[in-house]
């Protein structure tokens, strides 16, 4: 019993340095970013004082003197210019006319020698509750505007949701079209990687390792380096446009990069051992003489392939098309360098916003969208790749 | 027979496919035009020249090789020692603990990118070598972990046992069984932790400041920015160290067959 005890105790010691390593380092980074989807404090750390009166306001009624006096301290105590400009830019997207309104007050009160009595003195937006609204719904620290914001919804001045107008709404289509490149290549790696599969099982000796060190090649490549190589073939002075004009197919070069068919080209031959690999491992368990025995019972070809070898293979060819789908759909450096700006995904606009404009909540937010559609792709196809005796 | 004629020709087209792009980029390595297309006018080493010595590139290598080994000693550690682990059955969720392990595998680095530059800027850890080597490592541990597990998998316990009841110690059973029987396991997740440190840009970008460019990243803004053969010369090192990489890969598999 003893033993049995110390042995679980060397095991959790074995194991605790990786499982705190990988709680530090991955599952607390993943949840500080849904956080930041959702949190948005830069109203409430600026206006501490407005927030303790405007509980009480009854979100009707016109202001009244002590919410006006309590704003006007907070913002004369406002010195970080950055934090300020953050809130009016919140505060703003809520009801458009703040950002004029807020550099007209700030103004207003920094004027010492001439102080304002009330803010209304100061404009005569300050007596419309709408303005006041809108403070009081950004003072909370949480937000759905990001979440709500990545699929193209946002609130109204009813606090109702709606479909953003339409030259905000970008997000939709990055989403589908994120997932059309995605189906695309999948299907693309279908096409090619099931009948390679089929044919490299079918083979032994040095033709079927021959087959197999073709995908694991590419596999072990650098993808940098296999986004180099396509980078080089599908340029306009490139080898694929040199050799179909050689041939006389074409008389101008075709515009194969910095497109659609370029990023489907390039992603296809990336994620093909993807495919080919599970399909591949599915096959070699299935008896050689299943296929002659249908031939024997009369079956032709294309039905014992339909009756025998497809529905005993399907398995392979569903874990593989998860899995390339789940990778595509992730997919951040193929799209950057081969696709043109209409052929950006998902992470292009997440890295954007984190790079290119450091506006965290939008990049949280796409990121929780990315990560929950990956997580249930992966559970589905965990199961399906676990071993399920059921079925076998 | 026209079935087997068909056959070969779209088995040969797609390893064209798959095989062709990688050895279309080698030889512009070797050219001496300031240009990546073919022909060649004439063979040159400047671009090997401009990799070594060129201050941008040079600091790239140095710092894939720090960044890189840190990776791998800090992956190979946590990851080994979790693999020894997770061989007692008895512990205490044992699955979730082993799909957590390889979730970052899954999980899209763009994400992790972004959870990881929020975390560590709170850390003071962004720019500087540490939140790279950290960042890699959570990326490159699931394939020391995959490597290993599947090594140990491969041992007998009766072989341990034995040890035991000839009056070896655990640790003596460790050092003198265990490890070495689960050594090619270990060395090729070495092998593939490294590589995957020397391939990652998405993280990179996240995290690393200008003094921590990698030469992946290197590679991929200069893809972006100013294409030149430089970028043919370091696939051609990339490519060469592949090969290098995959023949210890498969002789340690060899090797640990052989012992089973």
């Amino acid at each position: 019993m003893r033993k049995a005890s110390s042995r679980t105790g060397r095991s959790l010691l074995l194991l605790a340095p990786l499982l705190v390593f990988l709680i530090a380092f991955f599952v607390w980074p993943l949840f500080s970013m849904m956080s930041q989807a959702v949190s948005d404090p830069a109203v409430l750390r600026l206006l501490p004082r407005t927030a303790e009166v405007l509980a009480d306001w009854d979100r009707k009624s016109p202001p009244t003197t002590p919410m006006q006096t309590a704003l006007m301290e907070d913002l004369k105590a406002v010195n970080d210019d950055q934090a300020l400009g953050d809130m009016v830019r919140r505060l703003n997207s809520a009801r458009s006319g703040f950002r004029t309104l807020m550099g007209k007050t700030t103004s207003a009160l920094a004027d010492t020698g001439n102080p304002p009595a009330d803010l209304v003195s100061i404009d005569k937006r300050w007596a419309n509750p709408e303005y006041w609204l809108a403070i009081a719904d950004a003072l909370s620290p949480l937000t759905d505007r990001n979440l709500l914001a990545a699929v193209d919804l946002g609130r109204n001045s009813a606090g109702n949701i709606e479909h953003l107008p339409a030259d905000q709404s970008v997000n939709r289509v990055i989403l589908v079209r994120t997932f059309w490149i995605a189906a695309l290549v999948t299907f693309a790696c279908a096409c090619i990687g099931f009948p390679y599969a089929i044919i490299a099982a079918s083979l032994e000796g040095w033709k079927r390792d021959l087959m197999l060190a073709a995908v694991l090649l590419p596999l072990w490549t650098s993808l940098l380096v296999r986004t180099a190589a396509w980078f080089i073939l599908l340029q306009e002075q490139g080898l694929i446009n040199d050799f179909l004009r050689w041939i006389g197919l074409i008389d101008a070069p075709l515009a194969l990069i910095f497109n659609r068919t370029g990023v489907i080209i390039a992603m296809t031959h990336v994620l093909l051992p993807f495919m080919v690999l599970p399909i591949y491992s599915v096959l070699i368990t299935i008896p050689k003489n299943l296929m002659p025995a249908a031939a024997s019972l009369g079956a032709p070809p294309w039905r014992a392939f339909l009756r025998v070898l497809l529905p005993l293979s399907l398995r392979g060819v569903a874990s593989g098309g998860l899995l390339v789908f789940i990778s595509a759909i992730g997919y951040y450096i193929t799209p950057a360098l081969i696709g043109g700006p209409g052929d950006q995904m998902i992470s292009s606009i997440i890295a954007f916003y984190a790079l290119g404009s450091a506006n965290w909540g939008m990049a949280g937010a796409l990121g929780v969208v990315l990560l929950v559609a990956t997580l249930l792709l992966y559970s589905v196809y965990a199961r399906l790749s676990s071993d399920d005796p059921g079925r076998r | 027979m026209p079935m087997k004629i068909a056959k070969a020709t779209f088995a040969t087209l797609t390893i064209l496919f798959l095989v062709a792009p990688l050895v279309a980029i080698l030889p512009l390595a070797f050219t001496s035009s300031v240009i990546l297309t073919y022909p060649i006018p004439s063979w040159s080493l400047r671009w090997f020249e401009e990799l070594f010595f060129a201050d941008a590139w040079r600091r790239a290598i140095i710092n894939s090789l720090i960044i890189g080994t840190g990776t791998t000693l800090l992956a190979t550690a946590l990851g080994t020692a979790a693999s020894l682990g997770l061989r007692n059955r008895l512990i205490f969720l044992r699955g979730t603990m082993r799909t957590l392990f390889l979730l970052p595998m899954v999980v899209p680095a763009v994400v992790l990118g972004v959870g990881l530059q929020v975390l560590l800027a709170g850390f003071g850890l962004t720019n500087s070598y540490l939140g790279v080597i950290i960042a890699h490592t959570v990326v490159a541990v699931p394939f020391v972990v995959v490597s290993v597990t599947g090594a140990l998998a491969g041992i007998d316990e009766r072989v341990e046992l034995a040890a035991q009841s000839l009056g070896a110690s655990p640790p003596t059973v460790f050092r003198r069984v265990t490890l070495p029987l689960a050594l090619p396991g270990v060395l090729s997740g070495t092998v593939l932790a490294f590589a995957t440190s020397l391939d990652e840009v998405v993280l990179t970008l996240f995290v690393a400041g200008p003094n921590q460019r990698t030469l992946a990243r290197q590679m991929f803004s200069s893809i972006r920015e100013n294409i030149s053969p430089a970028i043919a010369a370091a696939a051609f090192l990339f490519i060469a160290a592949t090969i290098l990489i995959g023949f210890i890969v498969v002789l340690s598999r060899s090797i640990l067959a052989r012992r089973r």
